[in-house]
């Protein structure tokens, strides 16, 4: 005999998200998958608001433009593109093992990912920084 | 013969009644160097307050009744050492999440069986009989028991889970697992169906966002995880086909 049951609802705790007490690895790329995205997603407005600054006017860009090439700015850029690789690139394993490939191996396609989010981050940095310098 | 040495811990243990707010409470146990934190838990309950409740049975991973969590990790203490932790450290004792809270860390277990019943697995099994040589005679349809007929239903998975903080109707790990073992062994039409339908819903298979919580907690090494896995590719594979078949 089978019996038909609704699951008992047990309340909605979203912050849940980000607690990380005594939890792994998976747990942690979890986390940060959600505030890259909240951090990517902020960017988007914030690059929305700057690109604003044409309708003001030549002077408005060209007091922009002489903040952006500032160091602390570029640093801010190479803060973007740690997100975006990162995202992106924990983005591409989550597909993966959703399309059950490579599961048993979800560890490594994370580490692998991280190193090379470290790597291209370090080489954009050189990059941003070398042609300001 | 062993010779256990005393090891002192410190409880801090979260306490809830109905008619107050919740809070912690603090206390100093001695229990053997080979005990498990239950003993430690029941040396708090026998030598400071009696009040203290808390679900066990067994002892020894058998029942899945005295999962909770200890310092914010899932953990059956009945078979986590108190040697795990060093002398003299404290132990923060929680209740697992996403359950309801019934008195201090006792949960209503009710569910994570609600959710085993949807999916149509059998809670209470039938014997598994044996033949003369030994070996298990499986049941019709059955061709192989899985890491899931390992599954103790303790629940732990489900509190890992942080996709069930999000939404309380989410089938969660352990019926999920329990999906894709129905789903790998039933060659009934009809109970496909109604699984693949069960699982292909908001609530259902695609809450999960793979933070492999779940199968990191499970004492029994049923690993939901992968079987969520599997089952994904398995309806992604259905609804692909459905898009040239329609």
């Amino acid at each position: 005999m089978s019996v038909e049951v609704e699951p008992k609802p047990v309340g909605r705790k979203p912050l849940q998200w980000f607690d990380v007490r005594g939890r792994r690895v998976g747990m942690w790329a979890y986390v940060a998958m959600r505030l890259s995205a909240i951090g990517l997603v902020l960017y988007l407005f914030l690059h929305l608001v700057i690109l604003s600054q044409l309708a003001v006017g030549p002077s408005a860009w060209d007091g922009f433009v002489a903040l952006a090439k500032s160091p602390a700015f570029l640093a801010l850029d190479v803060i973007l593109i740690v997100g975006i690789l990162a995202h992106g690139l924990n983005g591409l394993r989550l597909t993966l093992v959703g399309l059950g490939i490579g599961v048993p191996r979800h560890k490594t396609m994370l580490w692998i990912g991280l190193v090379l989010t470290l790597a291209l981050a370090l080489l954009s940095a050189l990059a941003i920084f070398a042609a300001e310098g | 013969m062993l010779n256990a040495m005393a090891h002192k811990l410190i409880l801090r243990v979260y306490r809830y009644k109905p008619d107050r707010e919740p809070y912690y409470d603090t206390f100093p146990v001695e229990v053997p160097d080979t005990a498990n934190v239950l003993d430690a838990i029941e040396r708090a309950w026998d030598d400071h307050d009696r009040t203290l409740m808390f679900r066990h049975a067994c002892h020894h991973a058998s029942c899945g009744s005295c999962g909770l969590r200890v310092n914010g990790c899932e953990k059956l203490p009945c078979v986590t050492p108190v040697a795990d932790y060093a002398d003299g450290a404290t132990l923060t004792i929680e209740p697992m999440r996403n359950f309801p809270l019934i008195t201090d860390i006792a949960v209503d277990a009710s569910p994570l069986f609600e959710r085993m019943q949807l999916v149509g697995m059998p809670i209470i099994r039938e014997a598994e009989p044996l033949r003369a040589d030994g070996k298990t005679i499986f049941p019709e349809g059955v061709r192989d028991f899985d890491r899931f007929e390992n599954c103790i239903e303790c629940g732990l998975c489900l509190s890992a889970c942080p996709s069930m903080a999000a939404d309380p109707l989410y089938l969660g790990p352990v019926a999920l697992a329990a999906a894709e073992r129905v789903l790998a062994t039933s060659s009934d039409s009809a109970k496909r169906s109604r699984i693949l339908e069960l699982i292909d819903d908001e609530h259902g298979l695609w809450r999960c966002h793979s933070a492999w919580e779940c199968t990191e907690v499970c004492p029994y090494q049923v690993n939901p995880a992968e079987a969520i896995m599997r089952l994904k590719r398995i309806v992604a594979a259905e609804k692909f086909k459905r898009l040239f078949h329609r």
